[in-house]
């Protein structure tokens, strides 16, 4: 009787602080999916349930605000810093991990340090560059620096999955003949799939994710990316604009958050990876 | 391992003394040709390897004529940052100076490699070895170096977009470059650790580093702890057997991760909102709690700032987690339960030492992530509000008042040497916890 009364108190008390949780997890959501419905525009209108709801503020959001230009620039930088990541980082860190060249150890010691140093602590310094070179201001500036801050890190991580593929495997195919070339195409890059699929994600989400050398290195309204002008929407630019911006956030959020849920044990195998594996 | 070592090195040792001691008599070619090497590409044709040979001495040449103009101006301009207005702009200078040194790496790294080869091929005359062919030249150049073909591009992008702008800040921190010293109009200095010792010692910027320093700590420990701990809890809660809808609530509790933190920390901006937020005229005003004044009193934001992040990050904690929890062997749980073992023993004999053991580095670099989460910090509030008696908010972060300084009040120097003590912080946590990790060790570092 006691063992079933524990059983019963312990799955109420954990139900009961589950829901706890749901709900403050949940709030926020659905708050701002509340607000980007309701009629007002500012913030002092803004409700969970909206009485008259409307969409007024998602049109709003397409016709009064650089929103799909904002969108649009976010969707090619990320895929542009994706591609180009993806090749350069499989190259290194095959490179790393196949073949034993003068400089192999210090080159890998020197992405180990800079990966710790996270890049934007040098953003005052990107910033002057770029507008030296003329960078500034341009998306092809901000994903080759994208592209380059993903380097260290994941170049540890694609090093680390290209050790667990047999070296047997590079050599029959060279007694076999096949040059250094086909061997990296035909042989190791079919097996490295998965790796390659989670710097893909991660390349992908960090122009998603970046604010700080987005908003530094981007001056004018139209090649801004969603998080700065989105954060424009909030602060000073565009006065009472609290529920469009809400509409903007929840256009966001939908489909980010699908392509991340149906990726996110992706993301747990890339980040426990990068953990332990260096 | 350790048992091979030994046996390695008695086997070489053996050998090289072996050869050593035929070939005693000749060591003639490999100290022409290494010397001759002085100037690169001489000692590889006194090796007779003409293609080789007449290679690096073009490389050679034209490294001098390519850059002579760049290494020349890029040297003065370091040391001087200019002397004369208009013509000079001291920054330009510094970036110029700081590509020529780059440039004499690589060419002391080829340098060096063009000794070594001549020593390498003299010896093997000595040795009375074969050289290669100008053929098979050709496919070792083409072995040895494809890997170079394959780290190439992502290198050469990596000197340029992140050592080159680490170096820069490294160095414009001890300049005197602020509003007042700007180029075109003015020329920048070399002025020493002068900006370290400001940061020291002057009143303004000592009080507002340690006070911004020591929000920093508070606020990374306090964070990423909390993020932590629950989501650890929750995982556990999760993860029990006879518990229903586990993998809906998992669904529902891993939004936040979901949803881009850029979103939500601008939601929570708004509902944070002193005067029309819904926090304070839902949540607080429903329980009967009068208005707390979240973006004003810097305490309240301090609170705020840590319930948005923990919001935040738990969910990867808990997810985490889940995947260390669900490969612990049930057994492990039935042998404590009979031998009469609490839920609250079985969590801190068992369950917890594992998730530790598994996830330990991750965590830590759950800290260093709160170090530098400039979002959370500058998106919910910038750094305000302001306190009087320092330049920097009463939520700043270092990272996010090295932003503010930067593009607000253009104290680049200033910035740049707080920087520097920022990544200096990082290294040393950063080395200590990746000492202890697995692909370190294999790597012999």
């Amino acid at each position: 009787m006691s063992i079933k009364r524990g059983k019963f108190i312990r799955l109420t008390l954990s139900y009961l602080i589950l829901l706890v949780a749901i709900a403050i997890v949940l709030y926020p959501i659905l708050w701002v999916i509340g607000s980007s419905l309701n009629p007002g525009t500012s913030l002092t209108s803004s409700s969970i349930i909206p009485k008259n709801a409307t969409i007024i503020h998602y049109k709003e959001l397409f016709e009064k605000t650089p929103y799909v230009t904002w969108y649009w620039n976010t969707v090619k930088i990320s895929v542009s810093t994706m591609v180009l990541a993806v090749i350069f980082i499989g190259l290194t860190g095959y490179a790393f991990s196949r073949y034993r060249f003068l400089g192999r150890k210090n080159g890998l010691l020197l992405f180990l340090v800079l990966q710790m140093v996270p890049q934007f602590v040098a953003v005052l310094a990107l910033y002057i560059l770029a507008s030296l070179v003329g960078l500034l201001d341009s998306h092809f500036g901000l994903i080759l620096v994208y592209v380059g801050g993903l380097i260290p890190m994941n170049t540890w991580l694609a090093k680390g999955y290209f050790d667990t593929i047999p070296k047997e495997l590079d050599e029959s195919a060279r007694i076999d003949g096949a040059g250094h070339f086909r061997i990296f195409w035909q042989i190791i890059l079919p097996l490295a799939k998965p790796i390659l699929a989670v710097i893909a994600l991660f390349s992908f989400i960090t122009p998603f994710a970046d604010f700080i050398l987005a908003s530094t290195l981007l001056q004018s309204d139209e090649t801004k990316t969603l998080a700065v002008g989105l954060f424009s929407l909030v602060s000073n630019e565009y006065e009472n604009a609290f529920t469009i911006f809400a509409a903007g956030s929840v256009l966001i959020a939908i489909p980010i958050g699908l392509l991340f849920l149906s990726f996110q044990r992706y993301f747990v195998s890339g980040l426990t990876a990068g953990g332990t594996k260096g | 391992m350790h048992l091979y070592i030994p046996n390695i090195r008695v086997v070489l040792e053996r050998g090289q003394a072996y050869i050593m001691e035929a070939l005693a008599q000749n060591k003639k070619h490999r100290k022409t040709a290494t010397i001759l090497s002085i100037i690169p590409g001489l000692g590889q044709l006194y090796n007779r390897q003409k293609l080789k040979g007449v290679l690096f001495l073009l490389l050679a040449v034209s490294y001098f004529v390519v850059f002579s103009d760049l290494l020349n101006i890029g040297l003065w301009g370091f040391f001087t940052l200019g002397t004369e207005l208009p013509r000079d702009h001291s920054i330009f200078l510094l970036v110029e100076g700081i590509i020529a040194f780059i440039v004499i790496a690589i060419g002391i790294g080829f340098y060096l490699f063009n000794l070594i080869d001549a020593f390498k091929n003299g010896r093997k005359r000595d040795e009375g070895f074969a050289l290669n062919s100008i053929k098979e030249q050709y496919h070792s150049v083409i072995d040895k170096g494809f890997p170079y073909l394959l780290v190439g591009p992502g290198f050469f992008l990596l000197i340029f977009v992140v050592v080159l702008p680490i170096l820069f800040m490294l160095f414009l921190a001890f300049t005197n470059y602020d509003l007042y010293h700007s180029p075109p109009a003015k020329l920048v200095d070399w002025v020493g650790i002068e900006n370290f010792t400001d940061i020291f010692t002057l009143e303004i910027w000592r009080d507002t580093f340690f006070s911004v320093f020591a929000w920093t700590i508070v606020w990374t420990f306090t964070a990423t702890t909390l993020q932590i701990a629950i989501g650890i809890f929750l995982a556990v809660i999760l993860n029990q057997k006879d518990l229903k809808f586990k993998g809906f609530i998992r669904t529902l509790l891993i939004l936040p991760w979901a949803v881009p933190a850029f979103v939500s920390i601008l939601v929570f901006a708004g509902m944070f909102n002193d005067s029309f937020g819904a926090i304070n005229n839902d949540i607080l005003a429903f329980f009967g709690i009068g208005p707390i004044p979240w973006l004003t009193d810097p305490m309240w934001t301090k609170v705020a700032v840590i319930f948005i992040q923990t919001w935040l990050g738990f969910p990867f904690v808990m997810a985490m987690t889940t995947g260390v929890l669900q490969s612990i062997p049930e057994e492990l749980y039935e042998a404590a339960t009979v031998d009469g073992a609490t839920i609250m023993q079985k969590f801190k004999s068992i369950t917890f030492p594992v998730i530790m053991a598994a996830t330990a580095p991750i965590l830590i670099t759950q800290y260093t992530f709160n170090f530098n989460n400039f979002n959370v910090i500058y998106l919910f509030n910038e750094g305000k509000p302001a306190v009087s008696g320092q330049s920097a908010g009463g939520t700043d972060i270092l990272i996010s008042w090295i932003y503010s300084l930067t593009l607000k009040s253009a104290q680049y120097s200033k910035a740049a040497a707080i920087t520097v003590l920022l990544s200096l912080i990082i290294i040393v946590v950063a080395l200590i916890n990746f000492r202890r990790t697995k692909a370190f060790k294999d790597e012999g570092m």
